[in-house]
């Protein structure tokens, strides 16, 4: 059984809004090709949600829905529903760009611009007008300390930001989703490029996060789902599999495919 | 890795690798043999030969500078024999300047040390022995040749030196001179011709409104005093160098009187080291560079035409650059995909195929008659009518040469432009617009920085055609002689109306429409010279700045 890879995690606070973002009966096509199958699920306020399954089972797909990124595709469509403490993000009345603004995301490939550190940090910022500096400096700061990479960078801040470690740039990119103090926290692998020691800093930073932030997480390896999420969705072939906290989902899964994927039997 | 590509040399696997080569050594050669000649020609212009005087059987002889030498026509193939050809310049004496001399013709050649080359400012080169120098205060220095020339250490006569500096400070004064005079005549009256130009016109729409005249006429005189008191002054000025002159007698014993007043430059052609040479020749370069044409303008320099070809082509730059880049941005970012787009693209792509005496004649026909006169009834209707109908810009000029190689170049823009934008890595588009970007806040901030290497790539390209474009010019607004520079200190010092020179249109010009082609020869070789030299400059600059660029991006690892 797999219950060795699941270690305790200290308790979650309890609190939030348990269906902060409810997905409801949501299927989703590229074109003629069905990537989702109606799916339900309600991701609770301030806690993380692991995607897993095997790749090209639409965990992207899902997340990039959440802030609709998915936008920028020709063709696409959707059925069902997404709401964001109760309200639709599909609701006409609310633009994609506000939408974005409450959810940030961070994506698998470190994506910096080339731009300094600080540009980068204060870019969401930027954009929605922020001139006053003592604001940017102190977004700036809290940011980069939120992200665990304030004290390797304090003193370069106008350097630029392609000149950074792999895993510098990653928790830079995070720093970045966080400037504007979103309330979601998208990541999609956000570690399958980085090295070990670079993984852990950036799983403990997702524990420290979750005190403010909601956080769903796309990754493809199930002991960093184990080690960082509160509940795990498991999705095989566009099908949302099984959905339920991270511990009974690890210790007692309640569908054979779940198990068979997480013991290691396919994916 | 290694043993691979030797194997990919050998011809037994690869001859396409041979056949391809071929291809570049073919161009190089080409390429290497044009810079080769046009350098080796070009150089001419500047180096001082020595100047032989050559004694010819029947008896005559002439003095001057060896050009070429050819098989002559009739000769036979088997013994062929040869004409040379001399520039003998002196052109108020002899019919032509250049003359060619049959080698079987010639009885001997010799150097003779007093020859003196004299560079004027009318009537080509001349080549005479001095016989008087007459000082500008009207004193006589004959100059008398000495039995031995050389000295018993190998050091000219000092009667040679003596003369030579004489002759040399009398040309530099005759020099300051004629700029001071220059500069009256062309900037001082050039400043009250305009105003003088300006009061005119106001005249005749005062007079035709029955307008009190009283004040203008007044300026008019002022202005006319003002004028005759230049005019004064310059005469004034140059009677200083009136009566400084050089006799002496050319090739066929005819005595010839050359006034300083009309030297640019005297040298000592059979009696000069090879720094004497080299210091004439960087001087000939100066004034090749920073002068203004003389002798339709087979000498002097290009001054006008060099500065004419830059203010155009970075004119031409900054109108297609943002023009190209917008229409670019629309094309990749917001049109919709579909049959409208595709047809654009085939439009656009095939704009760079039209030959460019097509934009030429649309820019004649639409900018300089139609947006021009348009532009003349608007706001400058007055000029028009009580200036004898002259068109200001409803006539060729800088701004409709550079608006129609603008349009010319524009595809190579949008193209670039339109492949550096789809070169942004995809993260970073995303990135932007999930960190709440709109859609513009994305192009303007992180897409056209990313994509400003690509873009000006495309602007070099432009550039580079715009520069050495001539077809289209001679149409819209190139002129062989401008009598004024299109940037200039008479306010808006920027004259966008103004017709210029262009060194492409210089060199077709001396080429092909110049009266004496041989004299103009070497000077369409210089110009060309220049013109590559031109365009490569810009072309470095472009690149330079890309790099820069380039190297901020450099450190994206992913
Ligand atoms: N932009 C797209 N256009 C068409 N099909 C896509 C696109 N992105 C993903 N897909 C398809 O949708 C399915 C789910 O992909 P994705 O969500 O990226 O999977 P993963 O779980 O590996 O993240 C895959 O079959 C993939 O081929
Ligand atoms: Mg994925």
């Amino acid at each position: 059984m797999s219950n060795a890879r699941f270690q305790a995690r200290p308790a979650t606070d309890q609190t939030g809004r348990p269906d902060f973002i409810s997905i409801k009966n949501f299927g989703f096509w590229y074109g003629e090709k069905k990537a989702l199958k109606s799916m339900t699920l309600d991701i609770p306020e301030r806690q993380v949600v692991a995607f897993i399954g095997p790749s090209g089972c639409g965990k992207s797909t899902l997340l990039r829905n959440l802030n609709r990124m998915n936008d920028l595709v020709d063709g696409i469509r959707h059925e069902g529903d997404i709401a964001i403490k109760g309200q639709s993000i599909y609701d006409p009345g609310l633009e994609v760009i506000s939408l974005r603004r409450r959810v940030g995301m961070v994506f698998q490939k470190s994506n910096p611009f080339p731009k300094s550190i600080y540009e980068n940090v204060v870019f969401a910022l930027r954009v929605m007008g922020v001139k006053n500096r003592a604001v940017l400096d102190e977004a700036c700061e809290t940011s980069l300390r939120k992200a665990a990479l304030w004290d390797e960078v304090k003193d370069r801040l106008n350097d630029n930001a392609l000149g950074l470690s792999g895993g510098q740039m990653q928790r830079l990119c995070i720093a970045r989703a966080i400037a504007n103090r979103p309330e979601i926290l998208l990541m999609d692998e956000p570690c399958s490029a980085l090295d070990p020691i670079a993984t852990g800093k950036i799983e403990e930073l997702i524990h420290e996060l979750k005190a403010q932030f909601t956080i769903v997480i796309v990754t493809h390896s199930m002991q960093q789902a184990a080690r960082v999420s509160d509940r795990t969705a498991f999705f095989y072939l566009g099908e949302l599999i099984e959905y339920d906290t991270t511990e009974k989902i690890f210790m007692n899964p309640g569908q054979a495919q779940t198990e068979a994927y997480i013991s290691g039997r396919f994916g | 890795m290694a043993t691979s590509s030797s194997d990919n040399s050998t011809p037994k696997g690869e001859p396409w690798v041979w056949f391809t080569s071929l291809g570049l050594i073919i161009g190089l050669t080409m390429v290497a043999g044009l810079l080769g000649l046009v350098l080796i020609n070009g150089f001419s212009v500047f180096w001082a030969p020595e100047v032989p005087t050559v004694k010819l059987k029947d008896g005559t002889q002439i003095v001057g500078q060896f050009v070429q030498r050819r098989v002559r026509s009739n000769s036979p193939a088997s013994d062929p024999h040869y004409e040379r050809q001399y520039q003998i310049g002196l052109r108020e004496l002899n019919s032509t300047s250049y003359v060619w001399v049959d080698e079987l013709n010639i009885a001997d050649e010799k150097f003779v040390p007093e020859t003196l080359g004299l560079e004027r400012m009318e009537n080509g080169p001349a080549f005479i022995i001095p016989k008087t120098i007459v000082d500008s205060t009207g004193k006589q220095h004959p100059f008398i040749v000495p039995n031995a020339t050389v000295d018993s250490a190998g050091k000219f006569h000092p009667i040679y030196t003596t003369a030579f500096s004489l002759i040399r400070a009398e040309v530099d004064q005759a020099t300051y001179i004629r700029e001071r005079v220059l500069d009256i005549n062309q900037n001082k009256i050039g400043v009250v011709n305009a105003e003088m130009e300006e009061a005119r016109i106001a005249l005749r729409r005062a007079e035709d409104r029955q307008e009190p005249t009283v004040e203008l006429t007044d300026k008019i005189k002022t202005l006319d005093a003002k004028f005759s008191e230049l005019k004064k002054e310059a005469e004034e000025i140059s009677k200083l160098t009136a009566l400084g002159h050089i006799e002496g007698i050319d090739a066929k014993g005819r005595s010839v009187t050359i006034p300083f007043a009309g030297i640019v430059r005297a040298w000592e052609p059979n009696h000069m080291t090879t720094m004497d040479r080299i210091s004439l020749m960087f001087s000939r370069m100066r004034e090749f560079l920073l002068d203004a044409p003389r002798e339709a303008n087979t000498e002097g320099g290009l001054m006008p035409a060099i500065f004419g070809t830059l203010v155009m082509t970075v004119f031409m730059s900054l109108l297609v650059t943002p023009v190209g880049v917008i229409a670019a941005i629309y094309l990749k970012e917001y049109a919709k995909d579909g049959a409208v787009l595709r047809v654009v693209r085939i439009c656009v792509n095939n704009l760079a195929g039209v030959p460019s005496i097509v934009f030429g004649v649309f820019g004649l026909g639409f900018f300089v008659y139609v947006l021009g006169g348009t532009i003349d009834q608007l706001f400058f209707s007055d000029q028009l009518k009580y200036n004898n109908n002259t068109p200001v810009f409803g006539t060729g000029g800088l701004l409709w040469c550079s608006l129609t190689l603008a349009l010319m170049t524009l595809p190579v823009v949008i193209v670039a432009t339109e492949e550096a934008l789809s070169a942004v890595p995809r993260g970073m588009r995303e990135a932007s617009l999930a960190a709440g970007a709109s859609k513009w806040q994305t192009i303007r901030d992180i897409l056209l920085p990313a994509s400003a290497p690509g873009i000006l790539t495309g602007v070099i390209l432009a550039m580079a055609r715009g520069a050495g474009e001539v077809a289209p010019l001679m149409i819209v607004g190139v002129v062989k002689l401008a009598p004024t520079l299109p940037i200039d200190g008479l306010a808006p010092f920027l004259h966008l109306d103004r017709k210029f020179m262009h060194l492409g249109f210089h060199i077709y010009d001396l080429g092909f429409q110049s009266p004496d082609s041989d004299a103009a020869r070497p000077m369409v070789f210089a110009t060309t010279l220049l013109l590559i030299i031109l365009v490569v400059c810009l072309n470095l600059g472009a690149i330079t700045i890309r790099n820069r660029l380039r190297a901020r991006f450099k450190g994206a690892a992913f």
